[in-house]
């Protein structure tokens, strides 16, 4: 009896769990063109570009791109290095610990972010050391070395042995195996792990309102809108090219890794 | 002159090589001392000094932290009011928990059993897509379809039930003024919001039971709901756990979507961050702080039993 063809019930509610999960997202794109400015009116009374061209002209909103962007390049770079190494380390052998490293890793992301935050800023106040850009990094890169070990440790553990072997039986160092034989094998996984690190870490806002300043990155900016919001056509537009500008790196690290056993991201 | 320091470095390098391949020990060790470090100083370090403060306490006359070991402020996180925040948090994350569970295992059956192909890859990027777009986008969405004048009201204006939705909301508790400032608001956004979190280790575990196991069931007189109910939800079961490892603890440590959809009735972050924020009474934020802790090491603890973890 049982077929191929799912049940009518099951199709629906598959397809409302669906429906759930993205009638919200699309509502975004037509709030970012309405000419209301004052509530959040539905259905809009209008359509028109006029708040592009005014979020364009925003300064506060170009700063506050601009600082995620670096924050987030930066964060990645970080966690690809911190990530790899330890993925390296524990795919490689069994040793002592090794257990308490993989736990160590996800830890910044097991426990909740607000727990993640207070503590960097409680150490950070006893250390005295005054919130800057690097306060920022500091917190992004710790928690988006999981991302990038989750990729790198499933890659590894492919990279077959005995390849490493043969060239090493050719007379290569370790330093030459690892550019020509390892790097080329692990690259996809690398690029598609630094891509949702990237994404992490650019849409970050728990932690960063510990370890920040005055300084405001996109999220942080958001987040003062949401809270207190002065022109809200602004913020539409901003979510707007916020959802496209992350749908990138997901959909990029995604066809990086079709076809392996493990696809990125699943563990965010 | 210049070829024999080239072969001087190369020479370094390969002696340094081989020293690694001769002791593997080593090897790993200057692997794991860079990311070990990061971790442990940074993050492990914090977490330490987040915890030592919690065993402080504050003088509630002058308000200066006292540097002396006590379990004073762990017994004020027993008063009734902050008691209750606690039992409303948890209360919350259960709630959340076993709706992701109910509406989310639809979808993860359907992607794991029935789709194929096209469809499989659709209905991937169909979960993985909400799951990483903006968080703060995401709750926004919420505040716009919430709101008085926003879209949801309006289609229960043009369905003529307003006096339902009214009805609703003067319930105590859950209801309020207008959705954006209730607790069902609050509970909707969080269900949208970590609703992947639980899609995907269901699904994951879905696929792992084999086809023909249900087939096997059936062959034997059972009803698809027999099969269903004895032999794949059990199955499931880890996955679902797994699931709700996520749903609950972050839900546990949010503070940011009850701030802005919700009530003024405080959850566990929101106190977290009074507490340090303007209060500067660290010692009781800390304490607070510990609590979601401790409930996912319960947590973890009794899902482990469960098995939840291969589901990962």
């Amino acid at each position: 009896m049982h077929s191929d063809r799912a049940p009518l019930g099951l199709k629906l509610a598959a397809a409302f769990g669906l429906a759930f999960m993205h009638l919200p997202i699309l509502l975004i794109f037509v709030y970012a063109f309405t000419t209301e400015d004052k509530s959040y009116q539905w259905p809009p009374p209008g359509f028109t570009l006029k708040w592009f061209a005014v979020t364009w002209e925003r300064p506060d909103v170009w700063e506050a791109m601009q600082l995620s962007l670096k924050v987030a390049s930066i964060s990645t770079v970080i966690a690809l290095v911190l990530g790899t190494l330890c993925a390296a380390a524990v795919s490689r052998t069994r040793f002592f610990g090794r257990e308490v490293i993989s736990l160590l890793v996800i830890l910044p992301i097991a426990l909740p972010g607000i727990i993640t935050g207070i503590s960097l800023r409680s150490a950070f106040n006893l250390a005295d050391i005054p919130f800057s850009f690097w306060t920022i990094v500091l917190g992004h890169a710790t928690f988006c070395v999981v991302v990038v070990y989750n990729n790198a440790v499933a890659r590894f553990r492919r990279v077959s042995g005995s390849l490493i072997e043969a060239s090493m039986d050719l007379g290569a160092n370790s330093f030459q195996t690892f550019r020509y034989i390892i790097l080329p094998n692990i690259s996809t996984a690398l690029l598609a792990g630094g891509m949702l690190a990237f994404a992490l870490s650019f849409d970050e806002v728990i932690v960063t309102t510990f370890t920040a300043g005055q300084q405001q990155t996109l999220p942080i900016w958001m987040l003062e809108e949401l809270v207190r919001p002065r022109e809200r056509p602004v913020t539409n537009v901003v979510a707007m090219v916020v959802v496209l500008v992350t749908f990138l790196p997901i959909l990029g690290a995604y066809y990086l890794t079709r076809g392996t056993d493990t696809v990125a991201g699943q563990g965010k | 002159m210049s070829s024999s320091v080239d072969t001087q470095a190369r020479g370094f390098l390969t002696s340094l090589s081989d020293t690694l391949w001769r002791k593997p020990g080593l090897l790993v060790f200057l692997l794991i001392l860079p990311p070990a470090l990061w971790l442990g100083i940074i993050y492990l370090g914090s977490l330490f000094a987040l915890l030592a403060q919690s065993f402080f306490s504050i003088d509630e006359f002058t308000g200066i932290i006292q540097y002396e070991l006590t379990f004073k402020t762990y017994a004020e996180l027993f008063r009734p009011s902050n008691f209750d925040i606690i039992i409303r948090t948890v209360v919350m994350s259960a709630a959340v928990t076993i709706a992701a569970a109910i509406i989310g295992f639809p979808v993860a059956y359907y992607a794991a059993r029935y789709a194929r192909g096209k469809w499989k890859a659709l209905f991937y990027l169909g979960v993985m897509m909400p799951l990483w777009s903006s968080y703060l986008v995401k709750v926004y969405s919420w505040k716009l379809i919430l709101a008085k004048e926003g879209i949801l009201n309006w289609l229960f204006e043009t369905l003529h039930l307003g006096w339902l939705l009214n009805a609703y909301l003067s319930i105590p508790i859950i209801g309020g003024n207008s959705l954006s400032v209730s607790a069902t608001g609050t509970f909707l956004v969080f269900l949208y919001v970590w609703l992947p979190f639980m899609i995907l280790p269901v699904q994951a575990a879905l696929e792992r039971v084999p086809q023909s196991m249900l087939e096997a069931s059936g062959d034997l007189g059972a009803h698809p709901a027999q099969t269903f109910r004895h032999v794949l939800l059990p199955l499931a079961l880890p996955g679902v756990i797994a699931g709700s490892i996520f749903t609950f603890s972050l839900t546990l440590g949010d503070y940011i979507i009850p701030q802005i959809v919700g009530s003024s009735r405080r959850f566990i972050g929101q106190a977290v961050y009074a507490y340090q924020g303007t209060a500067g009474n660290i010692p009781l934020a800390a304490a607070f702080a510990v609590v979601p802790i401790l409930l996912m090491a319960v947590y973890l603890w009794i899902a482990k039993r469960q098995g939840a973890f291969d589901a990962l």
